[in-house]
């Protein structure tokens, strides 16, 4: 399951990188291209996706919005994991009132409106697409911190640490060579988790306004706009969505193949 | 069993009124106050001369492996002394803000004392894979470089019976006796004068317990290891130690030469113990005497008032009650810390 | 134990016996290839006995137990053949509703890490009256009463008060002891008792196996002891079983057994234990190799890899069962009947 997962999840990554510049080619048109006197219309031959309100084709625009809206995922998921796993594997490793201080910040921040920080940064710092999956990476690190937090306490009382340590491993690689490695797996379940988590978030800053900005479309863009007119244009929410959809649940099955294939004791 | 080197007499290690305490925080709400103090190593005095493999003894609770920890300085002694080779490592500590860490020289020392350790699947980083857990020690110390690693490794495998191929592979696709042999390879990785053995064949099957005693047998000898043997089983302890210990509570009760120990214990709780261990031969099970003790350990958060063995003691007095005995020496080289043992 | 030839009847079956197991097999199928835990294993323990089954990972001494009682999870274990007698009944062919009546019961069993056995969030009280309401009926009153009694009887001092405490609350041995009361609380017939004292210390081991030869003594219960320490079963077992990769290698009344050790794993365990009543030597003389693995058994006798007196018919054919006495057996090519 995790393996066609897998295979799927590149299928559409290559699809999004790959097609709307070979449909540029092909047929002329990209995803900014507009035929206003063509209107929305239904999926065609020629437009196996039906068109928008602009008369741009909908799959080139599924396709490249995907691409942002990938990007964006993993991206933000990456820095997210990357600071959280450090800062949880330092603080629990520290002990103490360090690690206090440190999981009080975490707790704080945790508390605050998530959105309104990601809304304060993003109207501060502008709205390019760098600044966005920042932006979201920033504030989304905290449940992996947490997560390593636990897996480091325990894995500290283990005897192959004590063990490094009585070999004079100095701490800093007690954390980074040993405990670390060893928090990959539920790092990585998490991982999986925060990716569709940041995508998301990342289609209700596009609500806001705040995302990416329009001519250029992230599938959450695309879905809003989609389900502005439903009603009437069904397929301009129909296809993003299901696109979204689909995406969502093998980056979930995904996951879980990875952390298993990480696991050195499942390896035969 | 190695006979005593006949070497310069003063020992390799010097252990006086070693404690380890832990405070433990009184369970029960926000308002209840105080802390209860766990007495883990309660007054330990002991000496092991180079050469010596001297046996630790003891049930759960008795402090045993805490006391292999702290002589290591693996956790740093609430008292006492420990003398290594004549330099007072206790004091070897310095203050981090609130913590105690390692100053260079006990960092340094590393290199001369080394633990073995119990669990074969804990005690080795199952993301690592052999070599790299066997050149860690090696890089700390900026031991040797590159080839030369892989040298070493290659050789340490060898030393403990292992193939030298497999030091690509991951702990777990070894053995629990392959496991330990690995540890064991890592301790001496990088030529240590002292090893503390933690328990080293509790968790192995019976067939290769043997298999790791006579290992540690002979790298003793071609390596002139000293060593603390740590385990409950009595049996084990005794075929590969000179001396022994027995440990209760917290305290040593009685301590002599390995056979003697056995074929001659003074002290009412190293006599239980040694009924209590089991032979297989069925004929001397029928017929031996046992000293079945009644009761449990008392925990070591509340430990007895005077002697800490009175509670289950079948010679028990008034006096010990009250009063703390010492470990005396009643014959040479043997001491016991009883009452009724004068 | 495998043979060629019929199955002779396990020395012991007679009609005194209360349980027989007869060539019983439990394998489990893992992806890929099919673990042979119990591989044609067969004994029976009389009323009063204690039956000692020694063996160490990887012998199936201990899914030989769990299989008398149907506790072993199929799938994935299966048993290809095999039958439980207890009775009058095979306990591998009755409904889950007949086992229940009887696990707990009749048929009791203990296991090794006290830690775990027993229910956390249960008081002591309620996880041994459950026993006797489920099984015999007792009101709750009359269940508690003999309860209490139950738990005097195993040494646990005042149980009156205590039995109302969680299992955090009492130590090691005093929660093998409350294992021990509640398996014998309906007077079964038999008792497994599964590495009942390897966790405990051995001062404790000491009184956990008196209690349990008191118990014995007095109810007529059969035992079987499974373990792994040969001095443990020198000291309780009336007959000793011996098992390596899932088959028996040898058996026979515990005094000739250790008197007259025939097969070479038993003489190698016997050999490379370290014991106090004897002066130690300056090596053991250990079993070489590595424990089995029971998904790649090698062809012929299992234990040959590790065998010093390994030949090649070792290697190609399993070996037969040899009659040393009446009641000694041993399953070897290198043993001489009557030897």
């Amino acid at each position: 399951m995790a393996v066609a997962s897998g295979g799927l999840i590149l299928l559409l990554a290559v699809a999004c990188l790959v097609g709307p510049p070979l449909i540029a080619a092909t047929w002329g048109y990209d995803e900014q291209t507009q035929d206003l006197a063509y209107g929305p219309q239904p999926p065609s031959w020629k437009h196996p996706f039906g068109t928008d309100f602009y008369g741009r084709d909908l799959l080139v625009r599924v396709l490249s919005g995907g691409r942002v809206s990938l990007t964006v995922g993993f991206l933000a998921a990456l820095v997210a994991a990357t600071i959280g796993t450090v800062y949880g594997a330092v603080s629990s490793y520290a002990g103490g009132l360090v690690d206090a201080v440190m999981m009080r910040a975490v707790d704080v921040l945790y508390a605050l409106p998530y959105m309104f920080l990601v809304i304060i940064l993003v109207t501060i710092l502008g709205k390019s697409l760098l600044l966005v999956f920042l932006a979201l990476g920033a504030v989304g690190w905290l449940l992996t911190a947490r997560v390593v937090r636990g897996q480091v306490m325990s894995l500290k009382q283990q005897d192959f640490v004590l063990a490094a340590k009585s070999l004079g491993t100095p701490g800093r690689d007690i954390v980074f060579r040993h405990l670390i490695p060893n928090t990959l797996g539920p790092v990585i379940v998490t991982f999986t988790l925060t990716v569709p988590s940041m995508i998301l978030q990342e289609a209700f800053l596009s609500f806001l306004g705040l995302g990416v900005q329009a001519p250029r479309a992230s599938l959450g863009a695309l879905i809003n706009d989609g389900a502005n007119q439903m009603l009437v244009f069904w397929w301009t929410l129909v296809f993003p969505g299901s696109v979204m959809a689909i995406m969502l649940f093998a980056l979930n099955f995904l996951g879980d193949g990875v952390r298993d294939a990480l696991d050195p004791r499942m390896r035969r | 069993m190695s006979t005593l080197p006949q070497t310069e007499s003063s020992p390799l290690l010097e252990v006086r009124d070693l404690a380890v305490r832990f405070q433990l925080e009184r369970p029960g709400g926000l308002l209840s106050r105080g802390h209860d103090e766990l007495r883990a190593v309660d007054g330990v005095t002991l000496s092991v001369r180079r050469g010596e493999t001297l046996g630790l003894v003891g049930e759960s609770g008795c402090g045993k492996s805490t006391t292999g920890r702290a002589v290591l300085q693996l956790l740093k002694p609430s008292a006492g002394t420990v003398v290594f080779d004549g330099q007072p490592i206790h004091d070897w500590w310095v203050r981090k803000g609130r913590r105690w860490v390692w100053d260079a020289r006990l960092r340094e020392l590393r290199r001369r004392m080394q633990m073995i350790f119990q669990d074969p699947f804990a005690s080795l980083n199952p993301r690592m894979t052999v070599e790299a857990i066997l050149t860690e020690p090696l890089r700390n110390f900026g031991l040797t470089g590159g080839g030369d690693r892989r040298r070493r490794v290659q050789e340490l495998m060898a030393t403990v019976g292992m193939d030298p191929r497999f030091i690509r592979r991951y702990p777990h696709e070894f053995s629990g006796g392959q496991r330990q042999r690995i540890g064991i390879a890592r301790a001496l990785a990088l030529g240590p004068d002292l090893i503390v053995a933690d328990e080293p064949i509790s968790a192995l099957d019976v067939s290769i317990q043997a298999q790791i005693l006579n290992l540690l047998a002979r790298l003793r000898e071609e390596l002139g290891l000293t060593m603390i043997f740590i385990a409950h089983d009595l049996a084990a302890v005794r075929h590969i130690s000179d001396r022994i210990a027995v440990m209760y509570l917290g305290r040593i009760v009685e301590e002599a030469d390995a056979h003697e120990i056995v074929a001659a214990p003074r002290h009412p709780y190293t006599q239980a113990l040694i009924s209590a261990v089991p032979v297989p031969d069925p004929v001397q099970e029928a017929t031996r005497q046992r000293t079945v003790l009644s009761g449990e350990v008392p925990s070591p958060v509340n430990p007895p008032s005077g002697c800490p063995f009175h509670t289950r003691c079948p010679l028990r007095e008034d006096r010990c009650t009250r009063d703390v005995p010492v470990l005396r020496e009643i014959a040479p080289g043997h001491r016991v810390a009883c009452h009724l043992v004068e | 134990m495998s043979d060629t030839t019929t199955e002779p009847s396990p020395p012991g079956d007679d009609a005194e016996a209360v349980l027989t197991i007869r060539d019983l097999r439990t394998f489990f199928q893992t992806d890929g290839h099919v673990v042979k835990a119990v591989d044609g294993v067969s004994f029976s323990v009389r009323r009063g006995e204690t039956l000692g089954v020694v063996g160490e990972s990887g012998s199936g001494k201990s899914v030989a137990c769990l299989s008398a009682l149907r506790l072993v999870p199929s799938p994935p274990a299966f048993h290809p053949s095999g039958e439980i007698r207890f009775q009058g009944r095979d306990l591998l062919r009755l409904p889950e509703r007949e086992i229940e009546a009887l696990r707990g019961n009749r048929l009791a069993m203990i296991f090794q890490d006290p830690m775990t056995s027993l229910n956390p969030y249960l008081r002591v009280a309620r996880q041994l009256t459950e026993v006797l309401e489920v099984h015999q009926g007792t009101t709750p009153a009359a269940a508690r009463r003999e309860a209490i009694a139950m738990l005097e009887r195993v040494g646990i001092p005042d149980a009156g008060r205590r039995i109302d405490q969680y299992p955090h609350q009492f130590s090691g041995g005093m929660r093998q002891r409350v294992m021990i009361a509640m398996a014998l609380l309906c007077q079964p017939e038999v008792l497994l008792a599964d590495e009942p004292t390897t966790a405990l210390d051995v001062t404790v081991q000491a009184q956990i196996l008196e209690l349990i030869a008191e118990l014995q003594a007095s109810l007529g219960t059969a035992v079987v002891l499974v373990t792994h320490d040969l001095g443990v079963v020198a000291g309780t077992a009336d007959r000793v079983v011996v098992m390596y990769a899932g088959r028996i290698v040898e058996e026979g009344p515990t005094g000739e057994l250790f008197a007259n050790p025939q097969h070479p794993y038993t003489r190698g365990l016997l050999a490379s234990m370290p014991r106090i009543d004897t002066p130690p030597t300056g090596h053991l003389e250990a079993i070489a190799g590595l424990p089995p693995d029971l998904g790649h058994l090698p062809t012929g006798c299992a234990f040959h890899p590790r065998c010093p007196l390994a030949s090649d018919r070792c290697r190609r054919e399993e070996p037969p069962v040899v009659a040393i006495s009446a009641t000694h057996r041993a399953a070897c090519f290198e043993v001489e009947a009557g030897g």
